[in-house]
């Protein structure tokens, strides 16, 4: 490692209007995936599957990026290699260790000036969305939020990114023509987690590049940080939400979610309420699932919220207010307390399975 | 540089008892005037969004911003400034904020800023923090809501940070103040901030200035306030265009953004059978029992042992 340059004013960008690279140099799609401690977020995965086609559409590599304390990083590179990707760069530092804004940026703004990539992918996770915001603004290029979809416009090779806008009314689709990288955050959900290559379709590198950062980098101290276990909502295959209308009582959710084989998930109101953990909220900054069935119960439906079940193969929604959005985005509607209708529904699915 | 005169019914605000101390904090709130969502549709001729007929709103996401700011200057003291960037016709929603409780209000207008994406956008709003800092003797603080109802990027609060070359954190829920150890930085004042991340939370310790988003569970935002309307009716609200914020004018506007619309559709939304089921609750279990066997096969549906 380089001595350390302590920066005691923050970087900013040079306000040239230039991104810090063009075009005619930019080769490469990168993911940038996201894991703690080891674990990766699944929308790294579902990158690196898309990737995968537009990657051979470009006929450029597909690198994955991870960014962590070394002893974390081999297990998710390893299969990152086995899932789709041509290259593995790894950054390995303690002060990367968890996620901070100013270490994460830092380290992604040195590497990308270093590799030139022509597109990188981010996730639309909390964390992803906080990184993405600033690392585009330090390096200058254009960032598209929240994609619903990825392609490569033939004629020019640009990415071409979807997003929905006004409460998902309305789609665009963007495109970033002359700043370098071109960057997306890509919502959770939308496209399928991958399986992995046999061994011998594909083979990857993994390569270390080395970061200076020093303690000083980093203003934002992390005094604590909770993540509750996952609740297990990725892979149920039917989800019991609830929301305001629960009034804080998931008894009879829990029941349906038992009955069902799957899991309780909640809004953001219900989890703000504190009436249930937030390991178990769907939407844009909690969970986003693709289970074969959602009921929400007692929840409006903002769209914050419905993100998060846009993926459901049927959604049901238990609701007093007809004219509640979620009714807009639910193949089956009951307009009815969710406490008239829980108890005779349960009973209804016990009894028949029972007597078959 | 003529500091804004226009008087507020309160003045500036004296720190509440006990945080005599560390206080006051000069904070300033982005707010984005937005077209209802469900009121907007796509011209397909023009292919651009008409929002004509859309009425519009302070994006909610922002009155939370503006209540944590309301919230924290009523604890520590100080000064809430509204910061906004659009036409002339945004000053009525300005007002609305000077109503809910804020001191003072900017608008940064031009037709040069017009078209701006999230880089144009969030350079353009730094350089309006920067030069209400230079007129009111610093900021502190700016708080920015989560994301706008439109557009849904959460991108400016973070690209408004690095412009500004401060700290930031995202999706904060709850914001103190405390007595930094070493008086060296900060003025000897660091910020508390617990996070919302997926799945759980984060506690933060930043020093200021710094730039916040503001989770919309982290508040209820107050009403306006009927004493303060007439004043806030009448209130100076300060207009600079892109000469009195010397901005650079390559970086503003359609020219100064990076992204491109290539295509607007009105989202197809037909992929839902949208079914509506009424009955006695328990026709309507019936019916949802149905739906739920279909889906998920009957073998899915079965009890687990009482245990």
């Amino acid at each position: 490692m380089t001595a350390a340059k302590t920066t005691t004013t923050a970087p900013g960008p040079e306000p040239l209007g230039l991104s810090a690279y063009g075009a005619g140099d930019a080769l490469g799609l990168w993911v940038w995936l996201e894991h703690h401690g080891g674990v990766l977020e699944n929308v790294g995965r579902e990158l690196l599957g898309k990737g995968r086609l537009l990657a051979d559409q470009l006929g450029a590599p597909l690198v994955g990026v991870l960014l962590g304390r070394r002893e974390d990083l081999l297990v998710p590179a390893a299969e990152a290699v086995a899932l789709a990707a041509d290259e593995v760069v790894l950054v390995a530092h303690p002060l990367l260790a968890q996620y901070t804004t100013d270490a994460y940026t830092k380290a992604f703004d040195r590497i990308v000036r270093a590799e030139k990539p022509a597109i990188l992918l981010l996730g639309a996770t909390p964390d992803g969305r906080d990184l993405a915001g600033r690392l585009a603004v330090r390096l200058y290029t254009g960032l598209t939020a929240d994609c619903t979809d990825l392609a490569i416009e033939p004629q020019t090779g640009l990415l071409l990114s979807r997003v929905a806008g006004f409460g998902g009314g309305i789609e665009a689709l963007i495109k970033c023509p002359w700043h370098r990288p071109q960057m997306a955050t890509v919502r959770p959900g939308v496209f399928a987690t991958p399986v992995p290559r046999p061994p011998a379709a594909g083979t990857g590198v993994i390569r270390e590049l080395a970061v200076t950062l020093t303690p000083t980098d980093v203003r934002v101290e992390v005094l604590e940080r909770a993540v509750l276990s996952g609740a297990g909502l990725g892979a149920a295959p039917a989800v019991v939400i609830g929301g305001g209308g629960t009034r804080g009582d998931f008894r009879l959710l829990g029941d349906l979610a038992e009955l069902l084989g799957g899991q309780v998930g909640a809004s953001r109101v219900a989890v703000d309420q504190g009436w249930i953990g937030r390991e178990r909220q769907i939407g844009q900054t909690g969970t986003v699932v693709r289970p074969k069935l959602a009921i929400a119960c007692g929840v409006s439906g903002a769209s914050q919220f419905t993100v998060g079940i846009d993926a459901a193969d049927t959604v049901i929604a238990i609701n007093t207010d007809a004219e509640a959005p979620i009714c807009e985005v639910a193949d089956y509607a009951v307009v009815d307390d969710l406490f008239r209708v829980l108890p005779p529904l349960l009973a209804e699915l016990g009894h028949r399975v029972k007597g078959s | 540089m003529q500091r804004d005169q226009s008087p507020t019914p309160h003045g500036t605000r004296m720190p509440g008892a006990g945080h005599a101390a560390i206080g006051p904090l000069h904070i300033v709130v982005c707010i984005k005037a937005v077209p209802k969502p469900e009121e907007v549709r796509v011209n397909l001729e023009t292919r651009t969004l008409d929002r004509g007929s859309a009425r519009t709103e302070i994006n909610p996401a922002d009155q939370h911003a503006l209540e944590m700011a309301l919230a924290l200057r009523d604890r520590y003291g100080g000064r809430v400034s509204l910061l906004s960037m659009g036409p002339p016709l945004f000053i009525p929603y300005l007002r609305v904020g000077l109503a809910m409780g804020a001191d003072d209000a900017y608008l940064l207008s031009d037709r040069a800023f017009g078209g701006a994406d999230t880089l144009a956008t969030s350079y353009t709003l730094a350089k309006g923090v920067e030069r209400i800092g230079r007129e009111t003797g610093g900021y502190d603080l700016v708080l920015c809501g989560e994301e706008s109802s439109d557009g849904a990027t959460a991108q400016v609060p973070p690209g408004l940070a690095e412009w500004l070359g401060v700290p930031q954190a995202m999706y904060a829920g709850a914001v103190s103040l405390e007595a930094a150890r070493s008086g060296a930085a900060s003025n000897g004042r660091r910020l508390r901030v617990r996070r919302e991340i997926k799945g759980g939370h984060e506690v933060l310790r930043l020093p200021l200035p710094a730039v916040l988003s503001v989770a919309t569970g982290a508040n209820v935002p107050r009403f306006f306030d009927p004493a303060r309307r007439p004043w806030a009716a009448a209130a100076h609200v300060v207009v600079w265009d892109a000469a009195a914020l010397a901005v650079d004018p390559t970086l503003v506007g359609t020219f100064g953004s990076a992204t491109q619309v290539a295509a607007v559709e009105q989202a197809g939304r037909a992929e839902r059978r949208r079914v509506v089921i009424r009955g006695t609750p328990a026709e309507e279990a019936r019916a949802l029992a149905t739906v739920i066997r279909g889906v998920l096969g009957n073998g899915q549906a079965a009890p687990r042992s009482p245990s």
